[in-house]
Formats: structure tokens, sequence, C-alpha cells
């Protein structure tokens, strides 16, 4: 079992969060000036094709967030992140077609061009007051969260645990990909949304938004980190600790460890679907493949390297695994899949507390 | 010499076959016969019709073959010597065609093609020879045969046919013949003019399934242009509509025994996938990812050793069974031994691992392979349908792979509950410290339990690949369904399996007609969520004292 709560690893990770907010404070100055006042001929120019990619991991981090509060923290393993992480994109998506108006291909002032292509003669009653931002900022929230809690009530009263919940989550988002495939579902089909113009009246090709957009996740990012970190320090926290460690003590000590699960699955959603929301238009798509059952799993792993059950682990974990992945599928495509493969076993057999494991703590892992 | 002999001998054949006195000829029936066959080569269409009557009339033994062949476009002349032949089968275009005679129907070596001219048909002249041979067949001793003539007949209903029908009714033995025969005479006797025949021929026509029978009702019941129906007869058309309602219940009938055949055999895919699931997961707690990697394993055995047997593809996959059995389960034991005893106990880590090794194994057979699909041939015996009646078919590959699945079910529930080794997994299963205590090698039996499901998933793969594409892919699309039947079944129970996996398979195909196969298999993920709320433990749980048994 994790020891979590010995006084040194708690000061020790106290450092790392200060350091993580840090770093994560210096991105938010440094990586603006350096896209917008160093010159492109300079080698410390960060590009808009790099800012993407900053951009991208800190959503990856927030995610890996999501994932390692619900795992690391809660002892719950779920497969099916991908599918808040997605809805909030989802959500996104819909307002960034409904702000291209006119200026689609088939210059229909109200319907999406696949609406359109699929000779729709109006909106579905779903995509009704997405052309208002505040609307579909409270859907990018809303709509993981209500899939979490619907979800988490049914799995958690009926105490669907461990590797059941886990196939479970897999199936959910599984199902998702499929239903999210079909074109009458009214979300594009399999081609999903892309050729976003503006966000809010400001340019998504333009890298001054670029630029606005990863300062702003980053501060999301880093307010994420702090109230995960605020959660996992509260009494809460502990309970959640205990029902990781022992599930049933803590139901029997009169603990409502379905409410707690409940939750903090919750909450975890939603922390993932802003992440979504945050990616989105960033990367300047979304289909239904982000639903992927791989994905989710994935985003285990970036928290099994980086370490769960330590915050900055997961972040850490996020953005290395990510790295190596930009690099890799670059480089030598073929390897990729293979070094992943061995990261899933390697980290498991070798490595239970990840990178986190060797900075933190002496003491040898189970 | 021998050479001036043959010459001459070739004559005198010659002479047998134009000349009606000819010293060959045994009787003057065969005379005729071998006239009329050598005058079919040259005749033209319309001659050949007479020629084709003239051979009925003839009445000799081999005028039949004769017929078939000619309605197959199996019968050829031999160009150096105007010999008519029998060809055996021209299937595949072969070099040299086997030949058979005629006249005694019997075999007379072979000869290349090029040495060979077909005797040519047109459309009105297979018609002729179609019935030609249908009445043939109606006489034949081979039910199956008769079955066959009385529907070719049906096809092109004439006062001839009718009247052959009903001297056929009359001495014919076999119950599904004569029905056939009565169904014949019904659609004849519909087109007569004596209203009570009629509406007897309806009822009689009530008792067929027969896509034909339908469509003759129904034109029945329609209204002709002008408003009017075509039918003036008020009752006959009033029977017509009772009886189409009759029909339509019976195809339904038999549309739904379609439908959930379809299901079982989807189920028994599922099921062969969830059984190795419900070895490794249920009895011995460990969620194998790699699962569906395994049986691409097998499916790629099957494909190589078909490549390494090109010759034998029907003997092929018999071999690849217990082939594929082996390689996945060296590759399971493998992963056992490496890997996966390193962490029991910690279910959700071994969830990891194992789905690092698949991603491991998809890239090496992508790697080996190619990422293309490589398509298995189905073997001869294996293609084909199954004709029950005319409103339901099933294929054979289907057929197969069901009754192998409930086989490799027996022999499974047969080594756990008869073998020594199944009650050591048992054993350990239920109490493996106690079994330890008891002297079982409890890590040999992990390893062997754990090369038995992964070997199962290696002939699931077997079995997978006359049904999809052979592919990396081929794992990862079946694994959630099965995992789905491991859940719903209950863990570890192989009759949990076996149930969870047939239905689900036939609720499967029982929703997609309404919804689509998208849907329906959303309705089913969403049906078995709220399924686990009722039962978290599925339908056959594993039932212990402990709390965390729930």
């Amino acid at each position: 079992m994790l020891l979590v709560g010995r006084p040194i690893k708690i000061v020790r990770s106290e450092r790392a969060s200060t350091w993580f907010l840090f770093v994560l404070a210096a991105v938010a100055v440094v990586v603006p000036v350096l896209n917008q006042a160093v010159p492109e001929s300079s080698a410390f120019h960060i590009s808009s094709y790099g800012l993407t990619l900053i951009g991208k991991y800190m959503c990856y981090a927030m995610l890996a967030l999501a994932v390692d509060l619900i795992w690391g923290y809660c002892g719950i393993l779920s497969l099916g992140h991908a599918a808040f992480f997605s809805l909030g994109g989802y959500a996104m998506g819909m307002y960034l077609m409904r702000q291209i108006g006119p200026r689609g291909v088939y210059g229909d002032p109200v319907l999406p061009d696949f609406m359109v292509f699929l000779n729709w003669k109006e909106l579905p009653w779903f995509w009704y007051g997405f052309n208002h931002f505040s609307f579909a900022l409270l859907m990018m929230l809303i709509a993981p969260a209500l899939l979490a809690l619907v979800f988490g009530w049914f799995a958690f009263r009926s105490r669907v645990t461990g590797v059941y919940f886990s196939i479970i989550t897999q199936a959910l988002t599984y199902a998702l990909m499929l239903a999210f495939f079909r074109n009458d579902m009214g979300f594009g089909g399999n081609n999903g949304f892309t050729d976003f113009k503006d966000l809010l009246g400001f340019d998504l090709h333009s890298d001054a938004t670029r630029v606005v957009l990863v300062v702003i996740t980053a501060i999301t990012l880093g307010a994420g980190y702090l109230a995960c970190r605020a959660i996992v320090a509260s009494r809460a926290g502990r309970v959640i600790r205990a029902i990781r460690d022992a599930e049933s003590r803590t139901r029997f000590l009169g603990y409502p460890v379905e409410s707690f699960k409940l939750w903090v699955f919750v909450f975890s959603a939603v922390l993932a679907g802003a992440a979504g929301a945050l990616y989105v238009p960033q990367v300047g798509i979304i289909n239904p493949s982000e639903f992927a059952p791989i994905n989710s799993i994935e985003v285990v792993i970036w928290v099994a390297v980086g370490g769960r059950g330590t915050l900055f682990g997961a972040v850490a974990g996020a953005v290395l695994v990510n790295y190596a992945k930009t690099y890799l599928t670059g480089a030598f495509p073929e390897v990729w899949l293979y070094a992943l493969g061995a990261l899933f076993v390697l980290v498991t057999l070798f490595l239970p507390r990840g990178l986190a494991g060797i900075l933190t703590g002496r003491d040898k892992a189970k | 010499m021998t050479k001036h002999l043959r010459a001459g001998l070739w004559l005198l054949l010659l002479l047998g076959l134009w000349g009606p006195s000819s010293i060959l000829a045994q009787s003057p029936n065969d005379a005729d016969f071998l006239a009329a066959l050598g005058e079919l080569r040259e005749a033209s269409f319309a001659d050949k019709e007479a020629i084709v009557e003239r051979l009925i009339q003839n009445g000799h033994p081999g005028v039949h073959s004769v017929l078939t062949a000619f309605l197959s476009d199996r019968l050829y002349f031999r160009n150096d010597d105007q010999k008519v032949f029998i060809v055996k089968s021209t299937e595949g275009e072969p070099a040299a065609l086997d030949l058979v005679d005629p006249q005694t129907v019997k075999d007379a070596g072979s000869a290349p093609a090029d040495s060979l001219t077909k005797i040519g048909t047109n459309n009105r002249l297979r018609r002729v020879l179609r019935t030609t041979v249908a009445r043939f067949g109606l006489s034949s001793p081979d039910t199956a045969v008769r079955l066959d003539a009385v529907r070719d007949i049906i096809r092109s209903l004439d006062e001839a046919n009718v009247a052959l029908l009903n001297e056929r009714i009359g001495v014919e033995t076999n119950a599904s013949v004569k029905r056939e025969i009565s169904m014949g005479l019904a659609l004849a006797a519909l087109d007569g003019s004596d209203p009570k025949v009629r509406l007897d021929a309806v009822a009689t026509l009530s008792q067929s399934v027969s896509q034909d029978v339908r469509n003759k009702l129904a034109s029945l019941t329609e209204k002709s242009p002008d408003g009017n129906f075509v039918e003036a007869d008020e009752q006959v058309r009033q029977a017509a509509v009772k009886a189409l309602t009759t029909i339509d219940t019976w195809r339904t009938l038999y549309s739904y025994i379609e439908t959930l055949f379809f299901g079982l055999s989807l189920g028994s895919v599922l099921v062969l996938v969830a059984i190795g699931l419900a070895i490794t997961f249920g009895v011995m707690g460990v969620i194998n990812m790699a699962h569906g990697e395994l049986m691409m394993l097998g499916a790629y055995t099957t494909y190589v050793v078909q490549t390494a047997m090109p010759q034998h593809i029907g003997i092929s996959i018999l071999v690849a069974i217990p082939a594929a059995f082996v390689v996945a389960a060296v590759a399971g034991i493998v992963i056992e031994r490496t890997i996966i005893r390193f962490l029991y106990g910690r279910p959700l880590e071994t969830l990891l691992a194992t789905f690092g090794l698949s991603l491991i194994l998809q890239q090496l057979v992508r790697s080996i392979f190619s990422a293309l699909n490589r398509s298995v041939e189905t073997p001869a015996w294996m293609s084909g349908t199954l004709q029950l009646n005319e409103a339901l078919s099933i294929t054979y590959n289907r057929l197969y792979i069901v009754i192998f699945t409930l086989l490799v079910f027996a022999v499974i529930v047969a080594v756990m509950k008869r073998t020594r080794l199944g009650l050591n997994i048992r054993a350990v299963s239920q109490n493996r410290s106690m079994a330890r205590a008891m002297g079982i090698r409890t890590e040999w039996v992990d390893a062997m339990t754990f090369g038995l499901g992964a070997g199962i998933a290696g002939v699931a793969g077997v079995a997978l690949s006359q049904l999809t594409n052979v592919g990396p892919n081929l794992g990862q699309s079946y694994i959630i369904d099965s995992f789905m039947v491991v859940v719903f079944g209950g863990v570890g129970n192989l009759w949990g399996a076996l149930v969870g996996g047939m239905s689900l398979g036939i609720v499967n195909k029982l929703l997609e007609p309404y919804s689509g196969a998208v849907l329906a298999k959303i309705f089913v993920l969403v049906a078995l969520i709220l399924f686990i709320q009722r039962r978290p433990r599925g339908l056959f749980p594993q039932t212990g004292r402990s709390a965390e048994n729930g």
C-alpha cells in the first residue's frame, strides 16, 4: 500500500508543488514573450506549432490530474476519462461551430456545414444556446459532470468496484465513441468538428489568440492543481485515501463511501471536461476517435509513469510521455507502440510508484 | 501397322455414329441415340430442340446424363474424331478435361481442353432442357433430386408439366416431395376457371412459405390501375388475403429463427473469446487485456498454416486448430512467467501491464506481416448454405462455428471437472495457501491455467479467421464485447460465459433490424450497465463469505 501521509513525504511533495506552480507561472509569462517579442530568426523563438504543443501538453496534464485524483487517491481506475475529456471538447466544438456562422463552405447562417451536407433543415434542439459562450462554457463542465454523476451513481451504488468498474468505464467510452460516429447523432459523424474560425471574436489562427489560450490553459491547470491539492489535503481527502486503502473498513467506520466516491468522480470528470474544452480550440479539431478506449488507457500510463498518488507526478508524467510520443511518432513512427507498450510493462513491474516514487521516498515500493 | 489398324477402328466407329445399321450398335435404340448425338454437333438451335425431343423419346439410359451435361455446358465433341463426350467438370478451366462416354456413362479417360469443342445452347434451348431434365429428375430414386426437379418444373408450368406432376403425385411416397408437387398443382389450378378448385388451391398454397407462391397470391389481391381488383372472384380474393396472412406469419417466424441463429453464431464467437477470459479473469483474478492479441496470434497462425499448405486448404484449418492452441498457449505461458506472476493480487496493475503487452504484440504483428489485412481462405466444406426450406437457410461456416464453440466448451468443462489439472486449478482458485499446503505446485498451476486460457484464445482466433479479415486490430474489436460477456455471465464461471455470450449475441442480433448494428451495440452496453445494478456479480456469481465478496 502507498503510505501517503508520512511527514517526510508531505514536506517533499509540498516542495514539488511549489516548484510545479513556479514552472507553470514561468510558462505563462515566458512563452508569450518568446513567441511575441523574440524575432522568428532567434533560436529562442517559439513557433505557433510550439505554442500548440505546449497548450496540448498542459491540457493533457489537466486530464492526468483528473485521473490521478480518482485513481491515485481514491483507488478507482477509470478507463473512460477520455469520454469526459471529449464531452468537454465537443461542447466547446459546438460553440466554435456556431461561431463559424455564414463563413462555412455552404454559407448557411445557422446550420454547420455537416448538417447542410446531410440535408438537415433546422438545428437539433440540443444545439440551441451554443451560440452563447456563457451557455457553452456551462455545458463544457455540466455535460461531463452529468455523465459522471449518473454513471457514478449507478456504478457506486451497486458497489461496482475494482476491475469491474474499469471495464464498465471502458465500455462506456466505447459506446460513446460508437454513438458519436453516427451521422444522425448530430455531432458531425466521424469527421467531428473542424475548420473553426474564431473564439469570442478572436481569430483562432493568430498567434496572439494562441498565446492567450496557452496562458488561460496554464492558469486553469494551476487552479485545477490547487483545487486537487486542497481536496487531497482536506479531511475529505483523508477519507478518500482511506477508501483507497481499505474501503470496507471505511464504510464500517460510518463514512458514506459511495457519496465520497461519487463526488470525487464528478469533480474529476469536470476537470477532464475543462481540459477537453481547452484542448479543442488549440488543436482545431474534435472527432469521435477522441473517445477511443486506448486514449483513456494512455492517460492512465501517464499517471503511472509520473507516479500516482502524487499530483505533480501525474503532471510530469503527462508531459514526459507526451513529449516522448511527439518525438518518437515523428522520428521513428513504428517504434512508438513498442515504447508505449514497454512503458506499461516496465512501469508496473519496476516502478509501481512512478518517477515521483524515486524522487520522494527512499522507502521501497511494494 | 498399328497406326493403320487404329485408323480402321476409328472408321468403323464413325460408321457406327452415322449409320443406323452400324455394326457396332447393340440395339436399334442405341443406334438412334448415337445418331441423334452425332447430329447435335452441327445442328441449328431449332434443330437441336427437335433432336433433344428425339433423345427423350428414345429412352436410352444415357439420355439423362447427356441432357444434364448439355444443360450445364458440359457436352463436347472431340475435334479429331467428332465423337461426343460428356465432360465431368469445366470448373477452373483445367488444361485437361475428364471425359465420360455418353453411351455407357463410364469414364473414358481425359483429353486436352483445346482438342475438344463445346456444343452450344441458347436460352430457349436451355429452358426446354431444364424441364426435360426435371422430368428425368422426377423419377430419380434420390429424394433431393426429385425435390429439385419439382421446383424446376413449378418455375415453368405448362399443360405437359402439370400432367407430369399429376402423374407423379399418385406414385410419390416421400412426403416433402408430395407436398411440393401439390403446391405446383395448386399454382396451376389457380389459373383455371372452376371457383371451387381455385379456392382449394389457395387453401393448399397457404401452407407454403416460398416467395414465388407468396408473390402469386399477392398478385391476386392487387388492384389494377383502373381501380378494379385484378381478381374478379370475391371469395378467391378473400381466401388469398387470408392465405397471405398465414404465409407471412410463417415467413416472419422463419426470419426470427434465422435471426436467432445469427445471434447464436455471433454469441458463439463471444463465448469462444470469453471462455479463455473467464479462466484467466475468473479463476486467476487476472485481467488479461492482451487476450484479444492472443486471439490475433491464433488467427495469424491459421494464415501461416494455410500459406504453408496451399494444396490442402480443407485440412489446413484442422491443422491450424492445434497449432494455434500451442502458439497462443506458449505465448501465454511466457507472458505469465515473465510478467504476470509478479503482479498477482494487484489486478489493476495486471490490467495495465497486459495492455502494454497487447500494444507490443500488435506492433510486432504489424512489423512481421505488415499492417494490411490478410485473408484466410474458407475451405470448401465450410462454405455454402444449408437450405432448410424456401424461407430459411443457414450458412455452413456459421453452423460449424456454433458446433465448434459447443465442442470447445464441452472440452474445457471436461478438463476443469475431470482432469488432474482442472482439479488443481479449482483448488488453487478457491484457496491458494491451502492448495499449496496440500502439495500442489501453485506456480506451475498458475502457468498452466494461463496457458490454457491463452490457448483457447488462439483457438478462438482460428474461428474468427473464418468470419473476418485477419489483421493487427482483430483482437481489439472483440475484447470489449467479451469482457462484457464475462461481467454479464459472472466472473470465473464457464456456464456464465456460455449463457452470457449466447444471450448477448442473440439480443444484439434481435435489436439490429430495429436500430441498426451500432445502436444495438450501444443499447446492449447500456442495458448491461443497468443489469449489473441488480446483479453486480453477474448471472452466476461466485459466492464467498468475505465482506469484499458482497
